[in-house]
């Protein structure tokens, strides 16, 4: 195994540790700011999936040992992410492109407030 | 060897410092030996694919002869598959016989001729088949990096397909909503039987699935990491690079299909509603659902795969005709790195332009747009492949024999499909072709004239290489002209039927939109082809028959091979002996040189194999 | 016939075969995941209404601990066998299986919570949802009761129009009693005052569908690496983790990286679940 040897282990059992600490941490964040209750959509979701971000990203940096890792696997997870974020754009994008009007998005009673405009 | 001791012995593949005797069951059904797996998907490949011809057949009778019994099988098939789904001619005199087929029949025949065909045939043999048999040896490798999970790869594939057999014989029959299998239709067409042909499908496709993914797991890890030294990645053969991306798209693109399989197939049995809208109505009342779904949804998700799906289709096919193409003409391929960025690019290009195929879904103009864009965009990596192999054969000397003759004939066939491809590919012209026969005309011109006469040259190829013998050039002649007559007189009529605007999946043929002098529909004459297509297609299967005959009597009878290399090629799966031991090379492989070192300038030999030390290079 | 690289990393991409391997799987885990996110996307978008408040927070953040720990525990499990501690290493192996294990019957707490629990919309357009105590002679068809009587001991009561679902209720609530209780009285109702009841189950509507989709593929995904954990932890005492110690620690590594990502995909299915 190329970028581990007992020593590297050794040094790192620390930064696991802070990595564990840290991933609760944010747990417990995440949980007490979903406890405001944010009136709007917008913010409800960017506080929590940027939270959720970081805590990927030590999961994914440490644990999982990309940040040590070659190009190789980098590679591969770039490509995967950007056809990921292709396939979820993309799909909203061509429902927030429909004509209005168009798409049928009502429940039974046509007086509700309704959640995106169409 | 006691029976239990190779038990062990085949679990661990890599302790084995010998060659133990293994027994049947272990060489031939359970082998985790690349080449023995590829043999296994060729086979049943190309029987899915002979039985998916047959059920075109049927339905070309259907549409030549409405209403008429199918002759020799159709009482057969009545007896196999039901009154539900055939029914009875009655005759003038008022005899009755059996074995015509129902609209419903048609319909199933129609969605499992299309999925048999993709999924069950061309990528099995085209990646499967061929990528197991030739790329661990091209990149000198001694296998490929995972056998045990290649094995479970066939087994599933072998799962998923007997599923999908199964599924005609069950009440109900098989699936009849399209390859596609679109929602809502998908779940309501078969309300009556839970367990019905739609959820074999949906459960079969997910064996099949996973099949590929183990596949591609396995050849991008084995052409990353088992190359053998000197195997850079400028040195690939063109073939290898085609399977590398081919793997990554069946690696990407396919989850999604996964994931809206398991959504369809909660719709059908767990009264879910992912892609159910609110207010559908089934058979004159609500359907009783939550509703709230998305039917384009499915359609996203489906089409996700579905585009990446037919690069998978072609870009083996490219790799096969490239390496005959060089082999053939004595000399390099014209435009290596072209072809490589190209295919890398199609293969990238691939995942974003899915919604070509959902211009009349009522999308916007802003994301119609980007989409027409992506695919006009991705059409010039594939022109590039196909001018760089065109270019190849200029000042080669071409040897006509039978794998020349249909990697010559792709070519233009190729040409044919892509080029038809455009108009479907602009959105306003979309409007008029969408779901026509024109959309069938172009994508089985890509596909059958393309891929399969690419995978016959391929069969052609390297046969001898597994077998020892050639098959018979003057049959393969034969094979070849009859089959290329054929397919053009099936396929070439349907673009002017698309036109015209004949829609596609009507049991009747388009019977039903007939125009005449007072009423305004479809030309009869146009109607009428579909006699002269019905013809061709019965012809084209009877032109496979010297192929069947060639590839099993070639097998006893056949010319024998006068060297390990008859065919006098760079490549390294033919500095092995025939057919290659367990283990491919009997010595450790060095690469070299570039795979294409034909008629080298400078050179004494005609050819330069990639493994040959520099030092002959004067000889 | 030995394939290279099995244990030894190849020079040129500093990888190991099984490493390569387990990554572009988890590529294609990604995609699969990537794409129920997606249509949870789409399908909330297409909503007139999305539900809040259904999903007990309490429950979820204890999960997310586990799972959590679990990682940590799976990390230490391989560290200890790089560096020479086998038996620890065990020990370690062992929490993460018992963590799994507490991950699973917790989620099938939650499932079976969610099975008993109902919503029920009367033909006044009161909405309400509990668990039901009693239900003599009581039978439904689709969606719709047929006859019999229910007691529901409602834990939300809220008034609607008729027609609509207990979201479409409470999404014209503020933000912040959404996630309150709205406690009513015993309920006694005649199947002819209900309009439409159903349990908590995939087929209620897109929200639990979403759900129980998403979540039910996650706890597969943690009960496949459960069994391939408890074999490596097996194996820990046994010849092969001896005689090829080097080879039995890539196997921890490769399913310390499916662990992960278990973990991973959980780290976002919960604030996006129970959250948002």
């Amino acid at each position: 195994m190329g970028a581990h040897t007992h020593d590297d282990v050794r040094k790192h059992l620390k930064l696991y540790i802070g990595v564990f600490l840290a991933l609760l941490v944010g747990t417990a964040i995440t949980v007490y700011a979903w406890t405001w209750h944010f009136e709007s959509v917008a913010i409800t979701i960017t506080v929590a999936l940027f939270i959720a971000c970081i805590k990927a990203f030590l999961v994914a940096g440490y644990f999982m040992h990309l940040m040590s890792e070659r190009k190789t696997i980098y590679a591969i997870l770039l490509t995967t992410v950007f056809f990921f974020a292709g396939l979820m754009y993309l799909t909203v994008w061509s429902r927030e492109e429909m004509p209005r009007g168009t798409t049928y998005s009502v429940g039974p009673n046509p007086s509700l407030p309704q959640l995106g405009t169409h | 060897m006691e029976a239990s001791t190779h038990a062990a012995h085949l679990h661990d593949v890599h302790e084995a410092h010998h060659e133990h005797e293994l027994s049947f069951w272990q060489k031939y059904i359970f082998s985790t030996d690349h080449k023995v797996i590829g043999i296994q998907y060729g086979i049943t490949a190309l029987l899915f694919l002979l039985f998916g011809f047959s059920l075109m057949m049927m339905m070309r009778w259907q549409l030549a002869y409405p209403g008429h019994a199918i002759p020799v099988v159709g009482g057969l098939l009545q007896k196999a598959l039901g009154t539900e789904m055939m029914t009875d001619q009655i005759l003038e005199n008022g005899v009755k016989v059996p074995g015509v087929m129902t609209a419903d029949l048609y319909n199933a025949f129609g969605a499992m001729h299309g999925t048999i065909m993709v999924f069950l045939a061309i990528v099995p043999l085209a990646f499967a088949a061929f990528g197991n048999l030739v790329v661990p040896l091209q990149i000198g490798a001694v296998d490929m990096a995972f056998p045990r999970v290649n094995m479970v790869s066939y087994q599933s594939y072998f799962i998923g397909g007997t599923i999908m057999l199964a599924s005609f014989f069950i009440p109900g029959g098989a699936a009849k909503s399209g390859w596609t299998s679109y929602s809502p239709l998908a779940t309501v067409a078969d309300l009556g039987h839970t367990f019905n042909g739609q959820t074999f499908w949906i459960i079969g496709m997910v064996f099949l699935i996973t099949s590929s993914l183990l596949g591609a797991v396995n050849f991008i890890a084995t052409i990353i990491q088992l190359r053998a030294p000197g195997m850079t990645w400028m040195r690939l053969p063109f073939f290898v690079w085609a399977q590398f991306v081919t793997a990554f798209l069946l690696l990407l693109a396919f989850p999604p299909l996964e994931a809206a399989a398991v959504m369809q197939l909660m719709d059908n049995l767990a009264g879910t509603s992912f892609f159910l809208p609110s207010g559908l109505i089934v058979s004159g009342a609500p359907a009783n659902i939550s509703g709230g779904g998305s039917p384009l949804l499915w359609q996203h998700l489906f089409w996700f795969l579905g585009h990446p799906e037919v690069y998978v289709l072609i870009l083996p096919g490219m790799g096969m005709v490239a390496e005959i193409i060089a082999n053939n003409t004595r000399k390099p391929i014209w435009g290596y790195k072209s072809l490589v960025y190209s295919v890398l690019a199609i293969g990238f290009l691939s995942f974003i332009v899915w919604a070509h195929h959902m211009y009349l879904t009522g999308m916007g103009t802003k994301i119609s747009t980007f989409f027409q864009t992506t695919t006009m965009i991705i059409s010039i990596p594939s022109v590039i492949i196909l001018t760089c192999l065109f270019i190849s054969l200029w000042g080669g000397s071409i040897r006509f024999n039978t794998p020349m003759l249909f990697s010559l004939a792709f070519l233009p066939m190729f040409g044919i499909g892509g080029l038809t491809g455009l108009p479907l590919g602009f959105n306003f012209s979309d409007l008029h072709l969408h779901d026509t026969y024109y959309v069938i005309a172009h994508f089985h011109y890509v596909v059958a004239p393309g891929t399969i006469f690419a995978l016959f040259a391929g069969i052609y190829y390297w046969y001898p290489k597994i077998t020892g013998r050639f098959m018979s050039e003057y049959w393969g002649k034969v094979h070849f002209w009859l089959s290329l007559l054929f397919m053009n007189l099936v396929f070439q009529p349907m673009f002017a039927q698309g036109m015209a605007g004949l829609n596609r999946r009507m049991a009747d043929g388009g019977a039903t939109y007939a125009g005449s002098d007072t009423v305004v529909g479809i030309d009869p004459s146009i109607l009428h082809t579909n006699v002269h297509i019905s013809w061709a297609a019965w012809l084209l299967g009877i032109s496979q028959i010297p192929f069947i005959l060639n590839f099993f009597i070639s097998m006893a009878k056949g010319r024998k091979i006068p060297s390990d290399n008859p065919w006098g090629a760079t490549t390294l799966e033919w500095q092995t002996p025939t057919p290659p031991p367990h283990g491919n090379f009997t010595k450790p492989i060095e690469v070299h040189r570039g795979p294409y070192e034909y008629s080298v300038p400078g050179h004494a030999a005609d050819f330069t194999p990639q493994n040959e030390p520099e030092r002959l290079k004067h000889a | 016939m030995e394939i290279p690289y099995t244990v030894q990393p190849r020079a040129d991409t500093g990888l190991f075969n099984a490493k390569v391997g387990i990554w572009l799987f988890l590529a294609s885990e990604v995609m699969l995941f990537g794409a129920l996110f997606s249509s949870y996307i789409l399908l909330r978008v297409g909503a007139s209404s999305w539900p809040h408040g259904l999903l007990n927070v309490p429950i979820g953040t204890f999960n997310t601990a586990v799972l959590i720990t679990s990682s940590i525990t799976m990390v230490l499990a391989w560290a200890n066998m790089k560096m020479g501690n086998p038996p620890l290493s065990r020990i370690f192996l062992g929490i993460t299986v018992l963590c799994g294990f507490a991950f699973l019957g917790v989620k099938t707490k939650e499932y079976y919570d969610k099975f008993v629990h109902y919503e029920v919309r009367l033909v006044d357009g009161t909405v309400a949802d509990g668990h039901i105590k009693k239900s003599p002679d009581f039978s439904v068809r689709g969606f719709k009761p047929e006859k019999g009587s229910i007691v529901l001991e409602p834990a939300n009561v809220l008034h609607a129009n008729p027609g609509e679902s207990m979201a479409d209720a409470m999404a014209r609530l503020p933000a912040k009693e959404r996630y309150a209780h709205h406690h009513g009285e015993e309920m006694h109702l005649e199947a002819s005052q209900i309009r439409w009841i159903s349990n908590y189950t995939p087929k209620h509507s897109t929200y639990f569908a979403i759900y129980f989709t998403l979540t039910g593929l996650h706890a597969l995904h943690v009960f496949g690496g459960m069994i391939v954990l408890s074999y490596l932890f097996f194996q820990n005492r046994a010849a092969f983790a001896r005689t090829q110690t080097e080879r039995y620690t890539n196997r921890l590594e490769v399913g310390g990286l499916f662990w992960h990502f278990v973990d991973l995909v959980w780290i976002f299915l919960f604030p996006v679940l129970y959250l948002l």
